[in-house]
């Protein structure tokens, strides 16, 4: 079957499904709400509570045409995403290997992980300071910030998982003679793999929301300059366009972190979905 | 307990747990027994060895050894004396009012946020997963947005909301909003089936299905939820309340950053930290005293 | 063995309860899972047999061969492709309503047991007639506390299910269909996840209540010698798609305990039924069948 052949033979029942249509039809109803209650003003004389200091869709989409075929925009939208992924990914390096330690040992559990509790609820932007006291440059601290968003949520899917894996695997292994590191390495990593992934999908909307904040932060924030304004990225742009006064910027911008958002949580599960065939059911 | 008294009363509820019968005890003595137990194992030796490795690390890294990085941050010697100071050098401490005004300015915040993310995220939670076609009207939009982080709507929401409270809460809210309705939901869809339909075949109409077995059997996944919304909630607050609106922690941190008092931004993401770990627990503490029945199940591990 | 001859030995005998309900009738059912524009799995195939009223008919067949699609078309959660069902001569399905009704009349004890775990034993146990509104909840608390007296379960009524075992879970679960006068329980495999030792007490308490109430009971199971033990009538289906292969009518008289097993009359039936029930067995396990 060629190309063409296979995206209809996709995409055909999916169309004729009926609740692809329902979930349009909200969508629309949705997009015309918003459109009639921005232009409230004009229209009807007066002006709906929130929603009239909005711009309207109509708007936002020329915006969006515009904003797409302007280089910055893209620099900025590549900094943001190269910051998420850095963060995300050294967090990964720290905490997959943590928080198998925790879950193998219970002596070391037993010792580090109240620590990790106790740090655990402080939200990741209130390190930004610290942070930037202690990394001599801004990009360092964002990076530090992005890092512990994801953290805390890898290491304890990590350990969730973990101790999930029903105890009879490592007792069939044993009695088939295989070496601890043998265990390890065919019965712990493949069993932590899907709460990996679980925490890595999770973990990656967090950094996104951490990113755009610390951008935004430093960019901005009322409290004057946070460390000075060091490099764009879609957080820092929103911002600007508030400061501005440019509104269907703002949104232009929102639209866009939104869907680079979505489309790392689906790449990771896809990904995830490759490493960990056997979840796929038949 | 003393040592034999307790040796008896762990043996009775063995017993009885392995007679599968009817136990009489209360709570409250299931409640002491696993404390005695917990007290007895290394793991609060261990806890001890934790805490004091990092702010033992902590002390030696600025204060001993002088390490070049940490060169200006505060030592723990410094934190916990400004922090528990009759007369603080920053002017904030244990026993300044501000401090408290802070806590309460941001625990009022979450709590607005957060009742109002659960009064209307747990029906909407409910409704999706129990109706189908509400399901398949409105999830569509709920998930459009959602992708956008909390802090992207900052701007949006102080040009969509006067003044400098509402949009800080508003954010908050629609974070804890997310989490909540998502897990509720997911909480509703994890149901059994065969439990709906043994309401059903017992006589039951479809909203006594909903409030005898869809409501009970999703509460374990809506308080699992409200954990992690209200931990959402504090971080979005304090995004918020470091871009805009006065006081609270968030306001604190950032202030204390820019005028040079490094301390109280220390003693600020330590309050944050209890603060939001109290909220949690008490969360989880209501959940739960709501669910007896699971409590008893787990801690007599009668999975049989 | 001829199906007619039965029917009308059984006629006679069903003089006897004349004031038993829960007669079902099966004619001609077919149930197809359908996959959207594309082939179907055909699980039940022209199912046309009896369940007399006021006696305990026990359906076996290897796993995943329909059985217990034909008890959820009875019990009205699952609707039926082609056929009819009767219950007491009232269609509960069929051509023009193709799914019955969930009801009362007609209640089922799971496999896996569906006492609601957020409930007290005794709330479970008044849940249907409390719901139904047919009485005070301070009427069906006395019915139910007398009824689990009956039962042996005395003493548990303000515990949880998650407190019990599961063989008590599952009596009470028992209790709780009873308690709404129903017409014909239906069991789907309910000791299947009990060990073997426990089985055995549950089916002599299981004979107990039906002796005490003379319900009629649809059973479901895997196990040819529960079958047989506990059962006035056997059918055995084939594989998927079932069809009955073997009807048989144990005439073990009642009531029966468990020395029954030992019986010779017992280990005759066991013969005639296992070399037909092992044969389906290979063409299931042939066919790649698996648990649902």
């Amino acid at each position: 079957m060629n190309l063409g052949g296979k995206i209809v033979a996709r995409v055909m029942p999916l169309i004729m499904g009926e609740n692809f249509w329902r979930g349009i039809v909200s969508i629309v109803v949705f997009v015309m709400f918003w459109e009639v209650g921005s232009r409230s003003q004009a229209l009807f004389g007066f002006a709906f509570p929130w929603v009239s200091q909005v711009p309207p869709p109509t708007a936002v989409a020329l915006e969006m045409f515009h904003l797409i075929q302007q280089p910055s925009f893209w620099v900025s939208a590549y900094l943001s995403t190269l910051r998420v992924f850095e963060g995300f990914f050294a967090a990964m390096l720290v905490g997959i290997p943590l928080g198998l330690a925790m879950a193998v040992s219970r002596t070391f559990y037993g010792i580090a992980f109240p620590v990790f509790e106790v740090l655990r609820p402080i939200p990741p932007l209130a390190w930004v300071p610290a942070s930037i006291i202690f990394w001599p440059t801004q990009e360092l601290s964002i990076a530090f910030v992005t890092f512990l968003g994801a953290f805390f949520t890898i290491v304890i899917n990590v350990i969730g998982g973990a101790q999930s894996i029903d105890v009879r695997y490592f007792q069939a292994a044993r009695s088939m003679g295989s070496s601890t590191w043998d265990i390890f390495r065919r019965i712990i990593l493949p069993g932590v793999l899907p709460s990996i992934v679980v925490g890595a999908t999770v973990g990656v909307g967090i950094t996104w929301a951490v990113v755009v904040a610390a951008e935004m932060i430093s960019g901005g924030g009322s409290a004057g300059s946070v460390g000075g304004a060091s490099g764009g990225g879609l957080g820092f742009f929103i911002w600007n366009s508030y400061v501005g006064g440019s509104y269907t910027q703002i949104v232009a911008g929102m639209i866009s972190i939104g869907i680079a958002g979505y489309m790392s949580s689906a790449a990771l599960r896809k990904l995830g979905a490759w490493m960990t065939p056997w979840l796929a059911e038949g | 307990m003393s040592e034999t008294k307790l040796t008896e009363f762990a043996g009775v509820v063995d017993q009885q747990a392995e007679q599968g019968s009817a136990t009489k005890i209360t709570s409250w003595a299931l409640t002491m027994y696993r404390w005695s137990q917990w007290l007895q194992s290394p793991r609060p030796y261990l806890m001890v060895i934790g805490f004091a490795g990092f702010l033992g690390f902590w002390y030696l890294a600025v204060e001993v050894w002088k390490l070049p990085r940490f060169a200006e941050m505060p030592g723990p010697t410094q934190v916990f004396g400004e922090w528990f100071s009759k007369d603080p050098t920053y002017g904030l401490s244990v026993f300044t009012p501000e401090y408290y005004l802070h806590i309460w300015v941001s625990t009022r915040r979450i709590a607005i946020a957060f009742f109002l993310a659960t009064a209307i995220g747990v029906p909407l939670g409910l409704f999706l997963g129990w109706s189908v076609r509400f399901k398949q009207y409105v999830f569509p939009v709920f998930e459009l947005l959602r992708p956008i982080p909390p802090l992207a709507w900052v701007p949006l929401a102080i040009v969509m909301f006067r003044g400098s409270e509402t949009p800080v809460i508003f954010l908050t809210f629609l974070a804890s909003f997310y989490a909540t309705a998502l897990n509720t939901m997911l909480g509703v869809e994890s149901i059994d089936v065969s439990f709906v339909r043994a309401a059903s075949c017992l006589g039951a109409k479809r909203w006594q299905v909903f409030r005898h077995v869809i409501v009970p059997g999703a509460l374990p996944f809506i308080f699992t939820g409200l954990q992690i919304s209200v931990g959402v909630a504090w971080f979005s607050l304090v995004a918020g309340e470091m871009v805009s609106g006065q006081y609270g922690l968030g306001y604190l941190i950032n202030t204390s950053y820019t005028m040079v008092r490094y301390p109280t931004i220390v003693i600020g993401m330590a309050t944050l930290g209890i603060v939001g770990y109290a909220t949690s627990a008490a969360i989880r503490l209501l959940g739960n005293y709501m669910m007896q029945w699971r409590m008893r199940e787990l801690s007599l591990g009668a999975a049989r | 063995m001829n199906v007619q001859a039965i029917e009308s030995a059984r006629a006679t005998q069903s003089a006897t309860f004349a004031a038993a309900k829960g007669r079902v009738r099966i004619v001609d059912a077919v149930k197809i899972y359908g996959v959207q524009g594309g082939g179907g799995v055909l699980a039940v195939d022209h199912c046309t047999f009896d369940v007399p009223p006021g006696e305990i008919t026990v359906v076996v067949g290897p796993s995943g061969c329909g059985k217990t699609t034909l008890l959820n078309a009875i019990a009205g959660f699952h609707s039926l492709s082609a056929g009819s069902i009767y219950l007491d001569d009232e269609m509960l399905c069929g051509p023009g309503k193709l799914k019955a009704e969930p009801g009362p009349d007609r209640v089922v004890v799971f496999q896996n047991g569906a006492l609601f775990p957020w409930k007290t034993n005794i709330e479970n146990i008044t849940f249907g007639p409390v719901m139904q509104g047919i009485m005070s909840r301070a009427e069906a608390n006395d019915k139910a506390r007398a009824m689990m007296t009956d039962a042996g379960l005395r003493g548990i009524e303000n515990n949880y299910p998650g407190e019990i075992s599961s063989g008590v879970r599952r009596r009470v679960e028992i209790v709780r269909a009873l308690m709404n006068d129903p017409k014909i329980l239906l069991l789907d495999e309910p000791y299947r996840a009990l060990d073997s030792l426990t089985k055995s007490v549950m089916h002599e308490a299981l004979l107990e209540i039906f002796y005490k109430n003379r319900v009629t009971i649809f059973f479901i199971t895997h196990d040819l010698e529960e079958a047989i033990f506990l059962g006035h009538r056997v059918v055995i289906m084939t594989t998927r798609p079932c069809k009955p292969k073997k009807i048989l009518d144990i005439d073990i008289p009642h009531p029966r305990n468990y020395s029954v097993l030992t019986n010779k009359r017992f280990r005759e039936f066991m013969e005639e039924t296992a070399a037909a029930v092992h044969e389906e067995a290979i063409k299931a396990f042939d066919a790649g069948e698996r648990e649902r």
